[in-house]
């Protein structure tokens, strides 16, 4: 990546992106992973599988909000669909802009959860929706799949197309915001598997994935380092207070890190992680700590 | 000044060699585009405007320059003025940045943003390498110099060129305003100025400013970025998506590990409550 003089001034996006980052990393993550889970097809997974496709669902509902109330203009977020300009309506998509096509995946995927929400609800025997019954099968939860893993990774692309010190010196950014919001995710759905006893079969396969997704993380943020350190913007995003965000993005990863070099592949550690409250609080708090040392570090 | 006629490229040449920094563009921009401004900022030197957002669309910077050695004569390096204003860029990080179309190229080919259109994403703020788009705390959209878009329609000069008493600030056709920039350049190269160069006269910046500069020092002195690194925020997309894509693939794959790691668990464990 081109290093660049950095002239550009802060945009302010401030507590609500970051809480949609957060949400969309976690809402993308949880209908990944229960789409793999239910790639076997065995029946053991499916009371896991329906957990991630529940929690996929309120972050789609939430996060347009946030967007929408974080514009200057609220009541004008159908502008990012629409094209107003007087004498040229129309659609409006720039499939170079990532706000854009961002825009766009977020009106798809939260159509995507929406069903696949219901279904859940239907599969558990709270609904009876012949429609959505019908809609759900695999390749609409592998189609949904390609959905979020773009909405938990283009938050960081969306951050690199600018000119902003930091954001726009790394590659990493989109990488880093997706492989964070699969850990959180494996995260969150172990720690509601505590109230849905029938689901505890699958928390092997949650807690060997947040091990390989936390090996991944700190490589990511090893890139994310040496970029910046070559484009020479490391002093703003590394140093203080920020160093405290980081260290609980590292602390995050520590849980992942300990059980890969402990038990590496092994699933028996599972049901100590399964237990543990702390644990998937911390992975999370990590996630969300990583996104706010890159937001608000740049924009000071 | 010729009929302005809409359909031609017309801009702004700065000539920063004979700026005096009064701040008459800066007022004139105010009292057009009725801004009401910011609370004066008190800062080092004579600057008190502190930089180009939704309510400044015309800055005075005032830059130090006093060198150590002794200094030939016309040389004049005490202090750097220059009149910042947007570039009006022709590969604009902004336009191409911007999700609602609210930023356009207008019939005299300068970049505009339409008011009714913006809904305020600041998407453009993050993207604007001249740090010239601000949000406005009246009305929440994006704001900046409009090139006096309403004076152009009506066959009149901007109100900042209008008002500048030295001429530093020269509007009208680009194409004429970079026949005058050359023969400035030229005459102050003959006159042992060799300091002087001119910035986003070609298309080597941005594919050429609409807005250019002779400047009196390296572009960073004032802010701009070199020819180097004046490129549009789209240069990140390839490596942004890529990096995404592969760590997607990584991530189903570890995903799909980590379920062959289960299944066998399960599968064993079934056995173990079969028997």
């Amino acid at each position: 990546m081109d290093d660049v003089q950095h002239f550009a001034g802060p945009p302010d996006w401030l507590w609500y992106i970051l809480a949609y980052f957060f949400l969309a990393g976690l809402s993308g993550g949880s209908y990944v992973l229960a789409t793999l889970l239910r790639l076997r097809n065995a029946p053991g997974d499916e009371p896991m599988a329906r957990i991630g496709y529940y929690i996929a669902f309120p972050p789609m509902l939430i996060a347009p909000l946030l967007l929408a109330l974080d514009l200057g203009q609220p009541w004008r977020f159908w502008h990012m669909m629409w094209n107003t300009t007087p004498g040229h309506p129309g659609l409006n998509f720039k499939y170079w802009s990532p706000m854009s096509i961002g825009s766009w995946a977020l009106v798809v995927f939260g159509a995507i959860t929406t069903v696949s929400f219901a279904a859940s609800l239907v599969r558990d025997g709270k609904l009876r929706l012949p429609l959505v019954r019908w809609l759900d099968n695999r390749p609409f939860t592998i189609f949904g799949s390609l959905f979020g893993l773009f909405i938990a990774g283009y938050t960081g692309v969306l951050l690199s197309v600018s000119n902003q010190p930091v954001w726009s010196d790394t590659w990493a950014l989109g990488g880093l915001f997706l492989v964070s919001g699969l850990a959180g995710s494996a995260a969150l759905m172990l720690l509601l598997a505590r109230y849905r006893p029938e689901a505890r079969p699958s928390a092997g396969m949650l807690s060997v994935s947040e091990r390989l997704y936390a090996l991944l993380e700190l490589a990511l943020i090893v890139v994310f380092a040496v970029t910046l350190f070559a484009a020479g913007t490391q002093g703003i995003v590394f140093g203080l207070p920020w160093l405290v965000l980081w260290l609980v993005a590292l602390a995050g990863l520590a849980p992942g890190l300990y059980g890969l070099v402990t038990e590496r592949l092994s699933a028996d550690g599972a049901a100590a992680v399964r237990h543990s409250l702390a644990v998937p609080l911390l992975v999370l708090a990590g996630v969300l700590a990583l996104r706010a040392a890159v937001i608000f570090s740049v924009q000071v | 000044m010729p009929h302005i006629t809409p359909g031609q490229a017309y801009g702004f040449f700065t000539d920063t060699s004979v700026c005096i920094g009064c701040k008459a563009c800066e007022v004139a921009c105010k009292q057009w585009n009725e801004l009401e401004g910011n609370e004066p900022s008190f800062l080092d030197g004579f600057d008190n405007t502190g930089k180009l957002d939704a309510e400044n669309w015309r800055h005075v910077q005032f830059h130090d320059n006093v060198p150590d050695e002794s200094l030939t004569t016309g040389n004049g390096k005490a202090w750097l003025m220059m009149s910042d204003v947007c570039k009006h860029c022709q590969q604009a990080s902004c336009m191409e940045v911007c999700p609602t179309n609210a930023i356009i190229r207008t019939e005299f080919d300068s970049v505009f943003i339409q008011p009714d259109v913006c809904n305020g994403c600041r998407n453009c703020i993050a993207a604007c390498p001249y740090d010239v788009i601000g949000a406005s705390h009246v009305n929440g959209i994006a704001q900046k110099c409009t090139l006096c878009y309403d004076r152009l329609q009506n066959d009149m000069t901007p109100a900042c060129a209008k008002a500048c008493p030295t001429e530093s600030i020269k509007f009208g056709p680009v194409s004429e305003l970079r026949q005058t920039a050359a023969k400035r350049l030229e005459i102050l190269h003959a006159q042992g100025v060799t300091e002087a160069r001119l910035y986003g006269h070609d298309e080597k910046v941005y594919g050429g400013l609409n807005a250019f500069f002779l400047l009196m020092d390296r572009p960073e002195k004032y802010g701009l970025p070199d020819e180097r690194n004046a490129v549009p925020p789209s240069r990140n997309n390839a490596g942004g998506y890529l990096t995404a894509a592969v760590t997607a693939i990584l991530g189903v794959l570890g995903g799909l590990i980590a379920l062959r790691h289960r299944k066998e668990k399960v599968t064993g464990a079934e056995g173990e409550s079969d028997g």
